[in-house]
């Protein structure tokens, strides 16, 4: 069953889906907290439900509690936001002369990534397929993880990636042969 | 011979005042007193001719307007008719706890003369999304009567209320002398309501918007104050996000020579605070724009110097931005500083510990609990004419036990600051001996809200509830007035409350208590509570209606999440009259479960702006 590269959307679609990560992985816990730059009471309101809806797994959260006022709270969760410094990780491509560096966090998918790094590159990544991979394309995105393996770029949902992603590298087509395979 | 009781907060300069014209006109010739009353309103005092006091209405009037508080006035205007009149012809400020407790109608006729107004509107668990959205406490009924009456109304101050930017037009073209307006937690508006007042309040002295659910839509409104504005005196919008024009800013900062608290948003640079302060030395009260920027040396030198310049400098906040860079330029300025907000600024132990040793004159300070236990004990030795200390969570959803401030801090604060008296303390773990020792080191607390952020939490090393540490709260505190409880409690703790707190005003209760007989406590053993807010309790029918007799003398009570049924609040609305019996319900719940019950005193009757989802029994 192909997937396609969609990740941007916190659809069911993660109900059925076949992935290697752990289930449970916290999927939908940020989706709540993205601009929220207005601190009206409207806003509050719709995100302190999405806050009880993915409430985190060990206790769910209460309305008003603690009694931290919304203004305060949007300002925290505005700092929390900004100021978890930037993922930087190296981006090797072969046959490129020099590396480059990119900030994760810039990213909000996967889709996001690989477009910039088709850019930045020059080069055709293609779509991922989670049977084939990168399959026929001319380049795969691979990447080190937190216990030094390589892995295939999209394997992983998104946050998870961003948070265990050591390295990048942008592998030819052909030797990428072979990595997406189950 | 009438004794009238002023609380001892009455200026003594308005107390030696006061006596000495009560005491020289008592030995005036009785004959000197006007026959007619001419002034007061006939309607309202038939015998004021007759009254046993020899004051003509004008020297009482003027020896009454040496009273300032309200509560004092409140006290006077009930001692005779005489006295009640003289009192609301020379009541200019008026407070209003509760917007629905009286109407705009009974205060105009009542007060004629008011220049100054103070509303609160919703119940203040609104504050934590408890109440649904447009529950009421609009402000522009009240505005178009005080247009009609008080055309020469000079402040306004609103808390918790509701306002959109036609009322604040409304405000700003309706009131010519109109000098002051400040609005906290109030929701509604947004900037352009803001440009009304900028552009039309030609005398604005004060503008403060403080925590406001608004729509910022942008910094033009500071633009609008005219050119030929030069009278204000506080301005503070650093709740507002929006870049402002630095250039306006600038200007205005410089042609109003009195400008004494001045708190700029987040877009202010460094780079242009230096050039803010350099221009008003004066200032008393200064919130800082962001905090963090690149600076030359040069730079970093002239803003040091411009904070040195700040002589007067009491109150500092602000800090939006996470930075510890900078905070040594403001080491000249803080030997001066009474009041230090940090609660924005996530700052580790070792900042704080820095600042705090450079400000030991320190009586109220508020920090984020980023600073830790270690922060707490350097405030502890640095600063040990402490007054008032609230410690807000950086992170008040996360699990993490090992964040944040623990009992260890509070008490390292306890035994450096023996004059505090007002805390606000966010934590995840407590004991029951912890607290006993902060009293018995802090005995003057009137205020203390205590949030253990794990509800039903209980002594961390005996396992017990926390029912001991409020018993020793209000065992030794005799003064409290304010009592915020959390953790695991049963009824003993209410038992204790009822037994001791003789002195408590306002009581805010979460997931506590065993049974009715916990609030019956409360309810028949203190006789000053005014404001009592319950959520999340298992109390009752039984608990609600024992204070029927109670309420009236209340300004409020706030039940939700209890046991509650709308029968019982049926009777209590048939049985007191004077009361408000106001029921909201949660979707999807039982038809005869009261989900939120809010009850207050009113001479004004039901409401009749109430949305369909409260019902007024």
């Amino acid at each position: 069953m192909e997937r396609a590269a969609v990740y941007d959307n916190e659809l069911n679609l993660k109900a059925t889906e076949l992935r290697l990560g752990l289930p449970g992985a916290d999927e939908s816990e940020k989706q709540s907290s993205r601009n929220n730059k207005r601190s009206s009471a409207e806003m509050d309101d719709s995100r302190d439900k999405d806050e009880q809806e993915s409430a985190p797994a060990p206790k769910a959260q209460v309305v008003g509690w603690p009694p931290v006022r919304s203004y305060r709270k949007n300002i925290l969760h505005q700092k929390n936001e900004s100021d978890l410094s930037g993922i930087f990780v190296k981006v090797s491509m072969d046959g490129a002369p020099y590396l480059r560096k990119i900030d994760l966090k810039v990213y909000i998918n996967y889709q996001d990534l690989l477009k910039a790094l088709e850019n930045m590159f020059k080069c055709s990544i293609g779509v991922y397929s989670e049977r084939e991979g990168y399959d026929g394309s001319e380049f795969a995105p691979t990447y080190e993880d937190k216990d030094g393996d390589w892995m295939l770029v999209g394997d992983v949902p998104w946050d998870m990636f961003i948070t265990s992603c050591k390295r990048l590298r942008i592998m030819k087509g052909s030797e990428a042969k072979g990595l997406g395979c189950l | 011979m009438q004794v009238v009781w002023l609380r001892s907060s009455l200026a003594l300069r308005d107390l030696q005042a006061f006596i000495q014209h009560t005491v020289v006109y008592c030995k005036m010739d009785p004959k000197l007193k006007k026959t007619k009353n001419s002034s007061s309103n006939s309607a309202n005092s038939p015998d004021s001719t007759h009254s046993s006091f020899p004051f003509p209405d004008e020297v009482l009037e003027r020896v009454l307007s040496f009273l300032h508080s309200h509560k004092d006035r409140s006290s006077v205007s009930l001692v005779c008719k005489d006295w009640y009149n003289a009192e609301r012809w020379t009541r200019t400020k008026l407070f209003i706890g509760n917007c629905y407790s009286v109407s705009p109608e009974i205060v105009a006729r009542r007060f004629p003369r008011i220049k100054s107004v103070t509303l609160k509107g919703k119940p203040r668990f609104s504050d934590f999304n408890l109440v649904p959205q447009h529950w009421g406490a609009d402000v522009h009924s009240w505005l178009v009567v005080f247009a009609k009456v008080y055309p020469f109304l000079e402040e306004l101050r609103l808390k918790r209320m509701t306002l959109n930017d036609e009322s604040l037009k409304f405000l700003a073209t309706s009131f010519p002398g109109f000098k002051a307006l400040s609005l906290l937690s109030c929701e509604g508006f947004s900037t352009d309501g803001l440009k009304a007042i900028a552009t039309h309040c030609k005398n604005l002295t004060e503008l403060d918007i403080q925590e406001n659910g608004m729509d910022d839509l942008g910094g033009g409104w500071l633009s609008c104050f005219s050119e030929n504005c030069s009278s204000l005196e506080v301005l503070n919008f650093a709740s507002l996000n929006s870049e402002v024009s630095f250039d306006a800013l600038e200007k205005l900062v410089r042609r109003c020579k009195s400008l004494r608290i001045l708190k700029v948003n987040k877009s202010i640079t460094l780079d242009q605070l230096q050039q803010l302060l350099v221009l008003a030395p004066q200032l008393i009260e200064l919130g800082t724009g962001s905090f963090q920027q690149e600076l030359t040396p040069l730079q970093y030198e002239g803003l040091g110097i411009a904070f040195s310049n700040c002589k007067n400098l009491q109150t500092l906040s602000g800090f939006w931005e996470d930075t510890s860079l900078h905070l040594p330029v403001l080491y000249a300025a803080c030997p001066s500083l009474t009041f230090l907000n940090l609660s924005y600024a996530t700052l580790r132990s070792g900042e704080l510990a820095k600042i705090v040793a450079h400000s030991p004159n320190i009586r109220r300070l508020w920090v984020l609990d980023t600073v830790g236990d270690k922060g707490l004990e350097a405030v502890g030795s640095s600063c040990p004419f402490l007054e008032e200390l609230r410690v807000f969570p950086a992170d008040p959803f996360e699990q993490d036990l090992h964040h944040g401030v623990t009992e260890a801090g509070f008490l390292a604060v306890s035994h450096g600051c023996r004059k505090l008296h007002y805390v606000l303390y966010f934590c995840r773990q407590m004991t029951n001996a912890a607290v006993a020792t902060i009293v018995q080191n802090c005995p003057d607390f009137t205020h203390f809200r205590l949030c253990i952020m794990n509800p039903g939490e209980r002594d961390y090393l005996t396992n017990e509830p926390m029912d001991e540490a409020f018993g020793a709260v209000v065992k030794t505190c005799t003064n409290l007035q304010r009592l915020a409880l959390s953790g695991l409690l049963t009824d003993l703790t209410f038992e204790y409350i009822g037994k001791y707190a003789k002195n408590l005003e306002a009581l805010s209760v979460a997931f506590a208590g065993s049974s009715d007989g916990g609030m019956q406590c409360v309810l028949q053993g203190c006789p000053k509570l005014r404001k009592l807010e319950i959520r999340d309790c298992p109390f009752g029918n039984a608990a609600l209606l024992s204070g029927i007799e109670k309420y009236e003398t209340m300004r409020s009570l706030w039940m939700s999440a209890c046991n509650v049924t709308m029968s019982a609040c049926k009777l209590l609305a048939k049985e007191m009259p004077r009361l408000n019996v106001e029921v909201m319900r949660d979707e999807g719940s039982d038809e005869s479960q009261a989900d939120k019950v809010y009850i207050y005193r009113t001479v004004a009757g039901p409401r009749r702006d109430a949305p369909p989802f409260v019902v007024t029994l």
